[in-house]
């Protein structure tokens, strides 16, 4: 057994406080404090670590299984960093703008810092069977927070997130047991470097099933298309905290196990079933976009538009070249934060007026200025404005995408043709979901914040306290690496192995 | 060093100084002998560890085994008879309610005792080596457990259970036997380790006789184990006996049948032309009970009638790992399996008696709002639900996991398919109870929760195991034989 990681304290403080809160502490001060600590810790090690050196840094491993070669390892590259940074970054905001319930706030408290620790868990391990398992570890708080605290109907968007989740989950161990067993007898790891060493020496054959499997689960853990129905309502019923942890976080999991497990291991097959995927998450795009346009309701919006957002990043992956999965990389990013932001907002919409039916609001920038100013940043980084990081993300995964696949345009084998082929048709479909996010955003901003304000709604408090200082945070984090983003890219780019 | 005999001695000879002193003795409290029965087996158990592993006069029988596998269920069977008894003092007072008796307490006392002759019985099944001492255990164990099932003399349905149970079991006993002689027209033979030699010997015997015998013994064991399509029995008879009975039957029965499945199928396993055919079998019966158990779970309201067909859904679990029996590991995934159905069953019946002693009643609904009135309680049946469902960093996951890798290893991808299903279902009528416990409100004029002293350590234990052996299953699977 090596040196003990870094990374496991980073997993062990969400932990440790919600069993404090749990056995007595203060749930509210002592959740806030252990986030701060954490993303301190994290910024901590962004400083010690060597962005230069390839691979896993910090790495601590202990034998679990070792007949099957399951070890617990702890480990950091570029990528990874970038993703325990969105989560730290995003619990911490989750549980400052988090309202103290009346009935049971210790299990609010203690639910939320599990998924935390769930989701950093996750991003931390280089073994796959810990990624996950981490990642289970969010299913229950997820199924108690909508369940308790959530609003709407609550009960039904509680079950049919489990039910979901549950599935998809197992349908990628099984995936996952299929990834180990393709390995050759001796080799066979659960250890991410070592199945990337073996599929890098061509002993792993190209499995199209096990492929199918991952992409399956990962897919309903993602909500790809069609199996995205569980994620709006969940998003809208579940209280505003744990929609920012799960879309904003906890969601990324299944796009980072794609790009960091898939994209290496299984290159051939990535590519031979391009077109099905193609297709799917131009329906992401697409049809969820059109669906987002129609919701009358600001947090089903929110809920569809995440679902929405997952397309471009499937897209970069889909591409499989360095463009495009350094861009799906930023997006991760990019969308968590800015999802985790409207959440937030949207969940002081609610706190504020009960509602969050368009036709009943109206006007509210006149006295919540702040609230309307932040909600207006985070609506134009969702669109995808340049100075935010999701321009940058967008771009590359365009451009990406476009370069990818045959060429069928310029001059080919001495003969000039004019075609697009697949990536290319689906790339142009993404665009224009770009205008589409536009359309319903701005939308979305003008119903609540613009127009005549009514007499009932002229007494609001604006943004204030902890709630205010963890918007700022987010909304500084984004315009910060919206401005430089080769911070990212340069992060972001040696971790990933373009086949 | 100890004969491996004197276990089952001292076993049998405690039941029988229990009894006497339960006859004997004026003090009412009957608790008394249940502790002196804990306290007794715990020292039996600790005995075990001191016993001389290799004793050749005793192998040479032909009767008698003692290997590791045998060990291990000697001891499961010893911890699971020492929680169902902490069940049993807990459940004392309805016992109390529905026997019959002049004076209070008085007919209450065998209750405590005849779980210790069950013990007895399930050691003896886990060395029996040959057909008629496999038989003669097994009776001892049904016979014992139709009188508990049946205990409770004024609660109909404790007597409709009883009377399920015993024409049922009677029935499969028949089949048993019935196979059993098939088995030695065509071997001559009653001893596994004879059966072996003699079918590996003569391989022109009559393989269709000799696979019918074995089909009859598969029969009564699917009985035992609540195999699908031999489960009929079971929710009716876990819903009606006991509480700390239905638990007994859930774990320690259906251990011991599987130990007996691993026992009788062994020899045949090894034989090329039996092979595919056994395995094929075992592969439908573990699909079948795996959709039964699990899709009919769905609907229950009852807990201790869910608890039931959750048993027949983990009975198809375990089903699929002896079906993957190619696999190196499979056979050690079985047992890991089973000790963390050890774990997680005696967890959820250690909460649900204090709560139905609470409530009044054993549905879901009683669970209500179990988080506010009894934190503790409440977050140790989350661990049971939690691991009986499969969630990760809990036993139940490894075991399930494990169960898995093997079967897909072995290529059997339709089980891998079924799992999909019956996974995802069983998430959602685990969840109910956490549900109840979490979401609903308390009952407005609901009695307060108590629970003894050592019913809450057995809880805290488990619920600790649980959850160490779901982060670091090496330590078990170190043990395992």
């Amino acid at each position: 057994m090596s040196s003990l990681s870094p990374l496991l304290f980073l997993i062990l403080v969400p932990i440790f406080s919600a069993l404090f809160i749990l056995l007595g502490a203060n749930p509210r001060s002592t959740s806030i404090l252990g986030s701060a600590v954490n993303l301190l810790f994290l910024l901590a090690l962004v400083v010690f670590f060597r962005p230069m050196e390839l691979g896993y840094q910090f790495v601590s491993t202990f034998p679990v299984v070792p007949h099957l070669g399951i070890s617990f390892t702890l480990g950091a590259d570029g990528l990874s960093l970038v993703m325990l940074f969105l989560s730290t970054v995003v619990t911490l905001a989750a549980v400052c703008v988090a309202k103290t319930p009346d009935n049971n706030p210790r299990w609010y408290y203690a639910s939320l810092l599990l998924i935390s620790s769930g989701v950093i868990g996750a991003f931390a391990s280089v073994d796959v069977f810990f990624f996950y398992m981490f990642h289970e570890l969010a299913l229950i708080p997820t199924f108690l927070l909508i369940g308790i605290w959530g609003s709407g109907d609550r009960q039904a968007a509680a079950w049919k997130a489990t039910v979901y989740l549950a599935t998809g989950s197992f349908i990628l161990l099984l995936g996952i047991i299929g990834l180990y067993l393709i390995q050759p007898i001796g080799t066979r790891s659960f250890d991410l470097r070592e199945m990337i060493a073996n599929a890098q020496a061509g002993l792993i054959p190209d499995a199209p099933g096990v492929y199918l499997l991952l992409l399956l689960g990962f897919g309903i853990l993602v909500s790809l298309f069609p199996f995205h129905t569980w994620a709006p309502q969940a998003y809208a019923c579940a209280p505003a905290p744990a929609s920012m942890l799960h879309a904003g976080v906890l969601k990324k999991f299944g796009l980072y196990g794609l790009i960091r497990i898939v994209a290496p291991i299984l290159p051939d097959s990535v590519q031979r079933f391009a077109p099905l995927l193609l297709v799917l998450l131009v329906c992401n795009i697409l049809y969820v976009g059109y669906i987002t346009i129609a919701q009358r309701k600001l947090d089903w919006m929110l809920g569809y538009s995440s679902v929405m957002h997952m397309g471009y990043i499937f897209l970069g992956f889909a591409a499989l070249n360095q463009l495009s999965l350094t861009g799906a990389s930023l997006m991760l990013l990019s969308h968590g934060l800015t999802i985790a932001v409207l959440f937030a907002l949207c969940g002081e919409i609610r706190e504020r007026t009960g509602t969050l039916d368009f036709s009943e609001l109206g006007g509210i920038a006149r006295i919540c200025p702040k609230l309307g100013l932040a909600f207006g940043f985070a609506a134009m980084a969702s669109v995808g404005l340049p100075g935010f990081v999701g321009f940058a993300g967008e771009l590359l995964v365009f451009f990406g995408a476009f370069a990818s696949g045959e060429a069928k345009m310029g001059i080919v084998d001495g003969v000039e043709v004019f075609g697009f082929n697949f990536y290319q048709i689906a790339t142009i479909c993404a665009v224009w979901g770009i205008v589409i996010s536009a359309v319903y955003m701005l939308r979305a901003y003008r119903r609540i914040f613009m127009g005549p304000l009514p007499e009932r709604w002229s007494r609001l408090p604006d943004l204030s306290g902890f709630s205010r200082a963890s918007i700022i945070l987010l909304i500084a984090v984004m315009l910060i690496l919206g401005f430089f983003p080769q911070i990212l890219v340069n992060l972001a780019t040696p971790s990933l192995l373009v086949p | 060093m100890i004969s491996p005999i004197v276990l089952e001695v001292c076993v049998v000879c405690l039941g029988i100084f229990l009894l006497m002193a339960e006859s004997f003795s004026v003090k009412s409290n009957k608790v008394v002998l249940a502790h002196g029965a804990i306290f007794g087996l715990l020292c039996v158990f600790i005995l075990s560890f001191f016993i001389d592993a290799s004793p050749a006069q005793m192998q040479s029988s032909g009767f008698y085994v003692v290997d590791d596998l045998a060990m291990f269920f000697k001891r499961f069977a010893i911890l699971s008879t020492i929680v169902t008894l902490i069940l049993a003092v807990d459940y004392l007072p309805v016992v109390q309610r529905l026997v019959p008796s002049e004076k209070p307490g008085a007919g209450t006392g065998e209750f405590f005792v005849l779980p210790v002759f069950t013990c007895a019985g399930l050691m003896w099944m886990a060395s029996a080596a040959d057909f008629i001492v496999i038989f003669c255990a097994l009776e001892l164990v049904t016979i014992s457990l139709y009188i508990q099932v049946a205990y409770m003399r004024r609660s109909l349905a404790s007597l409709e259970a009883g009377t399920k149970f015993l024409i049922l079991g009677a029935l499969s006993t028949g089949f048993f036997v019935y196979g059993i002689t098939w088995i030695f027209g065509m071997t001559g033979q009653t001893g596994l380790a004879e059966i072996q030699r003699n079918l590996t010997i003569n391989t022109e015997a009559n393989q269709m006789a000799i696979l019918f015998g074995l089909g009859m013994v598969l029969v009564a064991l699917g009985f035992k184990i609540a195999a699908a399509p031999f489960q009929f029995w079971v929710p009716d008879v876990y819903q009606g006996a006991p509480t700390p009975i239905t638990a007994y039957l859930a774990v320690a029965s259906k251990a011991a049948g599987f130990l007996i499945l691993i026992r009788v199928l062994e020899p045949f396993l090894t034989v090329l032309a039996f092979q595919p055919k056994l395995i094929l079998v075992l592969a439908l019966l573990s699909g079948m009970t795996l959709i039964y158990g699990n899709l009919a779970a769905i609907p229950q309201i009852n807990f201790k009638r869910l608890l039931g067909y959750s048993s027949i859904g983990h009975a198809g679990y375990l089903l699929a790992g002896l079906a993957a029996v190619g696999d190196a590991f499979a056979g050690r995934a079985v047992v890991f399996y089973l000790c963390g159905y050890f774990l997680m069953t005696f967890l959820a019946f250690l909460v649900l008696i204090p709560v139905a002693k609470a409530t009044g009643g054993d549905d879901i609904s009683h669970f209500n709002g179990l988080a506010r009135r009894s934190p503790f309680l409440a977050l140790g049946m989350l661990i049971a639900a939690a691991s009986l469902a499969g969630v990760p960093f809990t036993v139940g996951f490894f075991g399930k996991f494990f169960i898995f890798e093997s079967i897909i290893n072995q290529h059997f991808y339709g089980l891998a398919a079924i799992g999909v299903v019956t996974v995802a279902s069983g998430f959602y009528y685990y969840f109910k109870v956490i549900r109840a416990m979490y979401w609903m409100p308390p009952a407005e004029d609901a009695a307060p929760v108590n629970i003894s002293f050592l019913a809450k350590l057995a809880v805290a234990i488990c619920a600790v195991l649980i959850v160490v052996l779901g982060c670091y299953p090496q330590l078990l699977i170190q043990a395992l034989p």
